[in-house]
């Protein structure tokens, strides 16, 4: 059985004197114990509000439908108490910002012993040492010694691996990363990757990584799920979506990607436009009015994710044809 | 069938469909104007003050007018005394609507002088920052640590009570909150990237002052200047309470709540007339204030 | 730490000394003596009050002779009540208004942080209407006119059998219980609602942070999130406030102890004015300037205790 299946899962936020925003359009995947799902878009795309409403961290006016069974359970009916149970123990959750995602008035041990505490029954020296083992699996230098300090005493990239420490302490069956590695430095962002594909092979973690990074996701994820104004464009394995993306949007992006072998001294391809304003209604295809390629059905009819003709695994929601994106790919 | 427009074309042609935003200063009058409780407030304060200044004339009673057919009568809606007399028969509600003049009167004067004198010490130490802005604002934290109630009644003493005096007494201590605010709000206006941008295109400084500093003060020296009002109204009313405020033959709120708090187990309404207006008259300004600070909040998106 | 404290008192010494003199100039440079009001005095009488104040010196060697008393803690003696000092009228009206007025900042303080939490974490809701509601009150009911209201209510309105109120409608009794509830209850009241304000506005900052994000991430319930987890970082801005109550509260004092005829410093305050009774005047000014100065810099230290992230 898939560890997560999400069906169908759309949020809107209703706002006054404006129309409402869909910032989540029936979004449907489904995740295997132990595998990697990216999933990459622009900001705005709906990316984290995805995830967010998969753990029932929404904002109060989101409307939420659709469904999202995680072991068997469908995580959107479930009670505060229920999601608390399951928050931080069998799913755990990973912020950008690593700067403001600790508490600075509690030290790195009473924030990493608390999830320990709350979900097992450890006592707490047996709490703290499997918070130092945390840190250390994260590898954290000397962190039986650090653990008592405060979290405006570590570095960014050291605050990430605590936060990436706080949400395994407890061997959580899911691990959702939003954009774990975009406030980092380059070079740190490379060990955070490397991390986590070593934790995900070591301990068998399921991961979503939310990414706008196309490298990042070509580095750690078995899929990827590429996302445009709330809709899925795009789902394939990483191997095949890296090698022939086929949809006009994932090629524009692979197209803006600045490349160190490239020598033809063009400038860089940008995608035309920007996308639909939230609370802006869509007519058809979403990306139709920046598509090169489109076509009159896609400035009426909205496309419908379908499996791609060539291959198993792979899903488009594209009327044109899959050749016709692959050719632009530069 | 191929369309024939180009993708950037057909965004500019998406864009021209877009909602028109408003500025900034017209945005913030037609949140005011949705706030049904500021805007009802503000029709209540326009009507107390109207009343304080013309209905006297309208009753044709003097204040300071004893009507000895009617002592110590309490309110009645017929007959002449509407909110009723104290013990030498003179009429509760003239009184109060004359002493509303000296309260409203040293409130909005009080409110000017501090305003102007804390938004100009605020802009200058925000603009020149350095070591000017430091020593400026060590002064005012000075200010701030001495008990200006103290050095007020000990200024009422010395100098008599006159009228002009109350409100600079008042004053001299009120602009301490404005001069701080404006000055944060300066300082953060000064290093923002739009003046950095505006001098590297060549703006005057001048210029930059007039069309950028300025407008982003309006909103929060607006705000504050209602924050302040009752500030003062309440100075003042404390003072008189206490016997220090302004003399007879003026009177003002505070006065008349000394009074009526004096006589309170024979004549209560002497403490109730005057205390309602003054709480519905402060009531008012702070809700116009949180009203003016809601329309002014950029967070509320 | 120690040097920040250092500076920090070392800056208090000229504000008060500036004080000092500016309200030591005002009371000698303006026209009318303390002993004009006296009349037929005997030379000799003159000639002994002279002596006794120094009345007939150069004012630089009075402000000096003043001075140096001060520092030896003298306050000199009072101009009104001739066989008084300074110091022993404020020792006596000292205890009567730190009963009262020390008694009312803790409960105001806990009262208010309880009523600004449950306001920001049922936010909109009811509780949240009532709160704000009932803080409102004490902020526009100044204390001159809800001082005489409970008043009324409490010792005129409400009858117990007889002729007597339910509390006394003012005096201090001695300092029985019954006549401390209603003053303490009015400053109680005046600093709520700024304490519950400030605090659920806090609150609400605090609990839209992105550490809570986690937190809640993390599956920890409600209670603990705001226990643990938000309550300390919100108490900061209150925290800054208690220093601005500290200034205020003389104020309040002056009010309170007016309103309920309470024999204590608020009362030397107003009668000293209006008897131009200077050194009690300077006494009382000098000694609430310092214990401002010294509650801000308490303030300050706490904060600085409080929030790991400072240290100086």
């Amino acid at each position: 059985m898939d560890l997560l299946e999400v069906e169908n899962l759309s949020v809107r936020f209703a706002r006054r004197d404006a129309p409402a925003v869909d910032a989540v359009d029936d979004i449907s995947f489904s995740l295997d114990a132990g595998r990697t799902l990216g999933i990459v878009g622009e900001s705005g795309s709906g990316k984290s509000q995805t995830v967010l409403a998969l753990i029932g961290l929404m904002a109060a006016n989101a409307q939420v439908s659709g469904r999202a069974s995680f072991e068997g359970r469908d995580l959107l009916t479930l009670s505060e108490r229920a999601l608390n149970q399951l928050r931080g123990n069998r799913i755990g959750m990973v912020f950008q910002d690593p700067m403001t995602s600790l508490n600075p008035f509690l030290t790195v041990e009473q924030q990493l012993v608390e999830p320990l505490r709350l979900h097992r029954k450890v006592s707490r020296r047996e709490a703290r040492a499997r918070a130092i083992e945390a840190l250390e699996r994260v590898h954290l230098p000397d962190a039986a010694r650090r653990i008592c300090r405060y979290p405006h005493e570590f570095s960014g990239g050291m605050r990430q691996r605590v936060m990436i420490a706080m949400a395994l302490v407890t061997e959580p069956r899911l691990l959702i990363a939003d954009e774990p590695t975009t406030a980092l430095d380059v070079t740190v962002q490379a060990q955070i990757v490397d991390l986590l594909r070593e934790l995900n092979r070591e301990c068998g973690t399921a991961m979503i990584l939310i990414t706008h990074d196309m490298g990042v996701a070509a580095g750690l994820c078995d899929e990827v799920m590429v996302m445009y104004a709330g809709r899925t464009v795009e789902h394939a394995s990483a191997l095949q979506l890296f090698a022939a993306p086929t949809h006009p949007y994932t090629v524009g992006l692979m197209n803006a990607l600045p490349r160190l072998d490239d020598e033809s001294g063009r400038p860089l391809a940008a995608i035309a436009g920007h996308p639909p304003l939230p609370g802006e209604a869509i007519e058809g295809c979403a990306f139709a009015k920046r598509c090169p390629h489109a076509g009159e059905p896609c400035m009426t009819t909205r496309p419908v994710l379908r499996r791609s003709a060539d291959s198993e695994d792979a899903w488009r929601a594209c009327h044109l044809p899959a050749a016709a994106a692959v050719g632009d790919l530069q | 069938m191929a369309i024939t427009t180009s993708p950037s074309q057909r965004m500019r042609d998406g864009f021209a469909d877009a909602p028109k935003t408003k500025s900034p200063l017209a945005l913030a009058f037609s949140r005011f104007a949705r706030n049904r409780a500021a805007l009802a407030s503000l029709a209540v304060l326009v009507v107390i003050g109207l009343a304080c200044y013309a209905a006297p004339l309208l009753i044709g009673r003097d204040p300071a007018e004893s009507d000895w057919s009617a002592i110590a009568f309490p309110p009645t809606l017929l007959g002449g005394h509407w909110l009723g007399t104290d013990e030498l028969g003179r009429d509760l509600l003239v009184r109060i609507l004359v002493g509303g003049r000296i309260s409203l009167e040293i409130g909005l004067l009080g409110t000017l002088v501090a305003g102007v004198v804390g938004v100009t010490y605020g802009a200058c130490a925000g603009y020149f920052g350095g070591r000017v802005d430091a020593v400026m604002m060590r002064i005012v934290d000075m200010m701030y640590a001495i008990p200006y109630m103290l050095i007020a009644i000990l200024m009422m003493t010395l100098f008599g009570r006159e009228f002009h005096l109350v409100v600079l007494t008042i004053s001299a201590f009120s602009w301490l909150d404005m001069a701080r605010v404006v000055r944060g709000q300066t300082l953060s206006l000064r290093t923002r990237e739009f003046v950095d941008a505006a001098r590297a295109i060549g703006v005057t400084p001048w210029s930059i002052v007039a069309r950028h500093i300025v407008p982003n003060l309006v909103g929060i020296v607006v705000v504050y200047a209602t924050v302040m009002v009752p500030g003062i109204v309440l100075t003042e009313s404390v003072l008189s309470f206490l016997g220090l405020g302004v003399q007879e033959p003026m009177t003002s709120w505070g006065v008349l709540i000394q009074d009526g708090a004096q006589k309170l187990e024979a004549m209560p309404w002497l403490l109730l007339g005057p205390a309602a207006m003054l709480c519905i008259t402060l009531y008012c300004v702070n809700f116009i204030g949180d009203g003016l600070r809601d329309a002014f909040d950029t967070k509320d998106y | 730490m120690l040097a920040y404290t250092l500076r920090r008192v070392l800056w208090a010494i000229p504000t008060v000394l500036a004080v000092i003199t500016v309200c030591y100039l005002l009371l000698h440079l303006t026209p009318g003596g303390p002993f004009d009001s006296e009349k037929g005095l005997s030379a000799a009488a003159r000639a002994n009050l002279d002596a006794k104040y120094h009345l007939s010196e150069p004012l630089w060697r009075q402000y000096l002779l003043y001075l140096a008393a001060l520092v030896h803690g003298d306050f000199g003696p009072s101009y009104r009540y001739v066989d008084w000092s300074v110091n022993d009228l404020v020792a006596k009206a000292l205890p009567v208004s730190l009963r009262v007025g020390g008694a009312s900042i803790p409960i105001a303080l806990a009262l208010g942080v309880l009523l600004g939490v449950i306001a920001a974490v049922r936010r909109d809701g009811l509780a949240d209407r009532v709160v704000m509601l009932l803080g409102n009150v004490g902020n526009v009911l100044p204390p001159f006119v809800l001082g005489p209201l409970f008043v009324w209510i409490f010792a005129i309105l409400l009858k117990t059998g007889g002729d007597h109120g339910w509390l006394p409608a003012g005096g201090w009794g001695g300092g029985d219980w019954r006549y401390r509830v209603l003053p303490i209850a009015l400053l109680v009241v005046i600093n709520l609602s700024t304490i519950a304000r400030v605090m659920r506005a806090s609150m609400i900052e605090v609990l839209s942070s992105n550490f809570i994000r986690t937190a809640r991430a993390k599956g920890v319930p409600l209670h603990r999130i705001v226990l643990r987890h938000a309550l300390k970082p919100a108490l900061l801005p209150v925290i800054s406030l208690l220093g601005t109550i500290a200034i205020s509260s003389i104020t309040a004092a002056v009010v309170t102890e007016s309103v309920f005829s309470l024999p204590g410093l608020g009362q030397l305050v107003v009668n000293g004015a209006i008897n131009r009774d200077y050194t009690l005047m300077l006494g009382l000014v000098v000694l609430t300037t310092v214990a401002a100065v010294f509650l801000n810099l308490l303030v300050d230290l706490a904060y600085a205790i409080l929030d790991p992230r400072i240290r100086y």
